[in-house]
C-alpha cells in the first residue's frame, strides 16, 4: 500500500483558499489508499488536457439492474494497459439516505467503516443531485460485498438508468413551521411501494419524485421531478397576534409596505386601520399595532409563501392542509427544460387513506408513462406530445381551471363534444356542492 | 465471486426517525416559529415552546472518510450527536441548548468549515461530478466549485444579498447542476468530432439519430464502414449524441466554453418559478481555478447586491429593472445569441411598447 503520489501541480492549486478542499481530502486518502493515488493521477491528467477519461459499462449486484455507476478508465498505455491501474475501475454505489438526510454521528462513522472494510476508496459525496449518498471508488470484484454490507445496515441502492430514481424530501415537518404534510412519510410510501421500478430499470426513461412541504419548494421539485408533491392549504393564513406585534415592533411602516404589502403577487394584502378591517370568513386580520393591521383576502391568496417567509410565526399556513401535484418537470434534453404543471390542485394529505391515494396516483402515473412514453422520453415530453387532456384522461383526472395560466388562444380544436363536456363540469360542481 | 452470505432486502428509503435529533423528532409537524439570529444560525420553536438551534456549515461535498469522521466527532463533542445535510451539501448541526451554538461554531471554524449559507447569503453551489467521475464531462465540477466558493466565501458567511442566492455548475449542457439564480454551464461551440472506425461497433445508430433535437444526424457509409454523419449547418452543438455514442466526441479543450445563466428560481414565493436565462458565454474552460468564470459571476452578484431590493431574487430584480439595464449594469455584451429561436421562443420576445429609456 501507500503508492507514491503522482505529481499534481494543477490539483495542488485547489488546496489553498478558505473553502474546504476536496483535493486535501483526496491526499489524506491517498496516504494509505492506492486507488486514490491513481485517481488523482487521472484527474490531474484531465486538468492538463481538459478531457474526461471515464467510460461506463455494466457492473451491478445480484438481482438489481441499476444503482451502481460503472466507471472504467480510458487512459491507456500503448500496450493497452491502464496508465493508472489502481483506479482503472472506479465505480460508484448510489445509496438512498434516510428521508430528509438525517444522520446520527454513529451512522456517519458506520458508513465510513463499512466503506473502508469492503474495499471502497474512502471517498463519499453527500449528496448527489438526485439525493443519493454516493460511495465513490470501488472495484468490480468488491461491489457485491460492499452492497451486502450496506444492505445489512438497512440501506438500499438508489436508481440509475431508465428507472424510478432516488427521491428527496425537504427538512419539512422535522424542523419547519411551514410544512403542510409529512414529507418523509409520503416519500417512503411512494418510493418504497414502487421499488421494483428502481431496482429493475424497465421504464422508457428516468422517473423522479420529489416532495416539498410548502410552495417554497426547497427540493426544487417543480423543475427537477416528473411528479412534484408540494404542500399547501385551503383555508386562511393563520396569524399570531403576539408575534405579528413583535415583528412590527422590530420593523417599520416602510418595511411593512415595501416588503409585505406591495410584494404580494395578487395584491391580496391591504394595510388597514384596525377599526376598518373587513370581517368575513375569508379574511385574516394581522394585528401590527393598536392602530394598524394587515387585511389578507384569502380568496385571492395564491399560497406563494412570501408574506409568511417575511413574517415567520406571525403568519402561518392554514390548518386545512394538503398537497398540490405537478407533473412533467425535467431538465434540458430533448425538448428544452420544462416545468411541472398542475394535475391535482389540492389533495388532503393527513389520513392513512390520503397517503394511500397519493400512492395509487403515483402508480397510475408511472404505469401510464411506462405504457405511453417513447424510448428516452420523459413524462413532460410525453405530455407535450400527446397534450395534457389525453394525459389526464389516461390517468383518470378531471380538467380544472387551476391547471392553466389561461385558456387556449387559438381556434384550432374540434369542439363537437362541447355540450357533453359542459354537462360534466356542471355535474362535478353539483357533486362537490352536495 | 465468493459465496454470498446475505440475502438482499429491498428496503428502499430508510426511516429518518432513528437518525433525527430528539427535539425534532418529539416536535415533528409541530413547529410554530423560526428566526435567523446570525448568519449560519437558525432558531426554531415548536408549539409547546421546545427550541432547537441549527448551525449550518459548508462542505466540499466530495469528502474523504477522515473529514466525515471529523464532522461526526464535532457532532458528539460540540452538538447533540445529530446532523443533517441540505440539498446543496451543507451540513446542519442541531442543538437543543442555545449555549452550545458559539462553541460549535468555533469548533467548525477551527476545523476549516465555513459557517453560513442561511437566508440572504450566497449558498454552496449545487454541482455535478465532472472529470472526477462523469463519463461525458466537459469540465470538472468539484474543482470549479472549490475555486468559485473560495472567491464567494465572504458572501457565504455574511448575509448581505437582497435575498437568497442559489448557484449551480454543470459540466455539460444536460445541466445536472440544475436551475439557479446563477448557473454556470458548459456550452459546446463545435459539432462532434466523429471517430468513424468505432461508430458501428459502439453505437446503436437509430438511437443516436433519434436523440438529436434538430435531426442533424443521419446514417452514412464512411470509408466503407457504417457510421453516422452530422449536418454541421443544422447542428446546435448540444452534445446529446455523445452519451449514446462516445465516438461522437463533443468535448473540446478549446471550443467547449462556459456559459452563465441567471434568474432561475424554483420557489413559488412572489413570482412563479422561472428558468434561468443565458446572459454570457464564450468563457474559457480554464482549470485549475477558472478565473474568468469568477469575474463574471462576481460582477453579476455585485450589481444584484447593490441594486436589488430586500426579498427580490435575481430574476425579480431583473424583472423590475429590465434586461437592457441588466446588460448595462453588468457590462456584459448583448448578442444575437441571446434571442431565442428554439420552438416557442417567440413567447420570450417583447410584444409590447414597454421599453425603458
Amino acid at each position: 500500500m501507500a503508492k507514491q503520489l503522482h505529481d499534481t501541480p494543477n490539483l495542488d492549486q485547489l488546496e489553498s483558499g478558505p473553502w474546504p478542499s476536496f483535493v486535501t481530502g483526496l491526499k489524506r486518502l491517498a496516504k494509505d489508499n492506492d486507488m486514490t493515488v491513481d485517481l488523482m493521477g487521472q484527474l490531474e491528467e484531465s486538468y492538463k488536457t481538459r478531457f474526461g477519461y471515464w467510460k461506463g459499462g455494466t457492473v451491478g449486484v445480484v438481482g438489481y439492474g441499476g444503482g451502481v455507476i460503472p466507471r472504467f478508465t480510458e487512459l491507456k498505455n500503448a500496450d493497452g494497459s491502464p496508465k493508472f491501474p489502481e483506479a482503472a475501475e472506479f465505480h460508484t454505489l448510489r445509496i438512498m439516505p434516510p428521508a430528509g438526510m438525517h444522520y446520527s454521528s454513529k451512522l456517519l462513522r458506520d458508513f465510513c467503516d463499512a466503506w473502508i472494510e469492503t474495499g471502497g476508496s474512502g471517498l463519499i459525496a453527500l449528496h448527489g443531485q438526485s439525493g443519493d449518498i454516493m460511495l465513490q471508488g470501488i472495484k468490480t470484484a468488491d461491489v457485491q460485498r460492499a452492497f451486502d454490507k450496506f444492505n445489512e445496515m438497512g440501506f438500499d441502492l438508489g436508481g440509475a438508468g431508465p428507472a424510478l430514481r432516488t427521491s428527496m424530501s425537504c427538512v419539512g415537518a422535522a424542523r419547519c413551521e411551514m410544512s403542510c404534510y409529512d414529507e418523509a412519510r409520503a416519500l417512503r410510501i411512494v418510493i418504497n411501494n414502487n421499488i421494483d421500478d428502481m431496482h429493475r430499470p424497465s421504464l422508457p426513461y428516468k422517473f423522479k419524485f420529489k416532495f416539498s412541504g410548502c410552495p417554497n419548494d426547497c427540493t426544487n421539485s417543480v423543475q427537477r421531478s416528473d411528479m412534484a408533491t408540494i404542500g399547501t392549504w385551503r383555508d386562511n393564513i393563520r396569524s399570531d397576534e403576539k408575534l405579528s406585534r413583535e415583528w412590527y415592533a422590530n420593523h417599520s411602516m416602510e418595511d411593512t409596505i415595501n416588503m409585505v404589502v406591495s410584494m404580494c403577487p395578487t395584491r391580496a394584502i391591504q394595510l388597514k386601520k384596525t377599526a376598518a378591517v373587513a370581517t368575513g370568513e375569508k379574511i385574516t386580520k394581522v394585528v401590527l399595532s393598536d392602530e394598524q393591521c394587515l387585511e389578507i383576502d384569502n380568496s385571492n391568496c395564491v399560497r406563494c409563501m412570501h408574506c409568511i417567509n417575511v413574517m415567520p410565526g406571525a403568519l402561518l399556513p392554514g390548518k386545512d392542509k394538503g398537497v398540490t401535484i405537478l407533473v412533467g418537470g425535467k431538465s434540458v434534453l430533448k425538448i428544452g427544460a420544462s416545468m411541472g404543471t398542475v394535475v391535482v390542485p389540492f389533495m388532503k394529505m393527513e389520513s392513512d387513506e390520503d397517503f394511500e391515494r397519493l400512492n395509487e396516483l403515483s402508480r397510475t402515473i408511472i404505469d401510464f408513462f411506462a405504457e405511453n412514453a417513447l424510448e428516452h422520453e420523459r413524462t413532460g415530453e410525453m405530455i407535450e406530445r400527446i397534450g395534457l387532456v389525453n394525459f389526464l384522461e389516461g390517468i383518470g383526472l378531471d380538467v380544472d381551471p387551476s391547471m392553466i395560466n389561461h385558456p387556449r388562444a387559438n381556434p384550432y380544436v374540434r369542439t363537437d363534444g362541447w355540450d357533453e363536456e359542459a354537462e360534466k363540469w356542471f355535474e362535478r360542481k353539483a357533486a362537490a356542492a352536495a | 465471486m465468493a459465496e454470498r452470505t446475505h440475502e438482499t432486502i429491498e428496503s428502499g428509503t430508510p426511516d429518518p426517525m432513528p437518525y433525527m435529533h430528539p427535539v425534532m423528532k418529539e416536535n415533528y409537524g409541530k413547529w410554530a416559529f423560526h428566526s435567523h439570529p446570525k448568519p449560519g444560525v437558525l432558531y426554531h420553536r415548536a408549539e409547546n415552546g421546545a427550541e432547537v438551534w441549527t448551525v449550518k456549515a459548508g462542505t466540499a461535498r466530495q469528502m474523504d472518510h477522515y473529514t466525515i469522521r471529523k464532522l461526526a466527532d464535532i457532532a458528539d463533542q460540540f452538538a447533540d450527536g445529530y446532523v443533517r445535510f441540505t440539498t446543496r451539501s451543507n451540513i446542519e448541526y442541531m442543538v437543543g441548548d442555545g449555549a452550545k451554538v458559539e462553541p460549535l461554531i468555533k469548533a467548525l471554524n477551527d476545523n476549516g468549515f465555513p459557517i453560513g449559507g442561511t437566508a440572504n447569503s450566497v449558498s454552496m453551489i449545487a454541482h455535478t461530478q465532472g472529470w472526477l467521475h462523469c463519463d461525458i464531462p466537459g469540465t470538472d465540477a468539484s474543482g470549479a466549485v472549490k475555486a468559485l466558493m473560495d472567491e464567494l466565501h465572504d458572501e457565504f458567511v455574511k448575509c448581505e444579498m437582497p435575498n437568497r442566492v442559489k448557484l449551480s455548475t454543470s459540466c455539460c449542457e444536460i445541466n445536472c447542476g440544475g436551475q439557479a439564480d446563477i448557473a454556470i454551464v458548459i456550452q459546446h461551440t463545435k459539432p462532434p468530432k466523429i471517430n468513424h472506425d468505432l461508430v458501428a461497433n459502439v453505437c446503436e445508430r437509430p438511437t443516436v439519430v433519434a436523440r438529436c433535437p434538430v435531426a442533424a444526424i443521419r446514417p452514412a457509409l464512411i470509408n466503407g464502414k457504417p457510421s453516422l454523419e452530422v449536418d454541421e449547418k443544422k447542428c446546435i452543438c448540444c452534445g446529446a449524441c455523445f452519451p449514446p455514442c462516445p465516438p461522437m466526441q463533443i468535448n473540446d479543450p478549446v471550443h467547449s466554453k462556459f456559459a452563465i445563466w441567471v434568474g432561475g428560481k424554483n420557489s413559488n414565493a412572489r413570482s412563479k418559478p422561472t428558468f434561468h436565462k443565458l446572459v454570457a458565454s464564450g468563457i474559457p474552460n480554464n482549470p485549475p481555478r477558472w478565473p474568468e468564470v469568477s469575474v463574471v459571476v462576481k460582477r453579476i452578484l455585485a450589481e444584484y447586491k447593490a441594486d436589488g431590493r430586500p426579498w427580490e431574487r435575481v430574476n425579480e430584480w431583473i424583472d423590475r429593472i429590465g434586461w437592457p439595464a441588466f446588460f448595462e449594469k453588468t457590462g456584459l455584451p448583448f448578442t444575437k445569441y441571446h434571442i431565442d429561436n428554439w420552438r416557442g421562443g417567440r413567447t420570450s420576445l417583447n410584444a409590447s411598447t414597454h421599453i425603458r429609456f
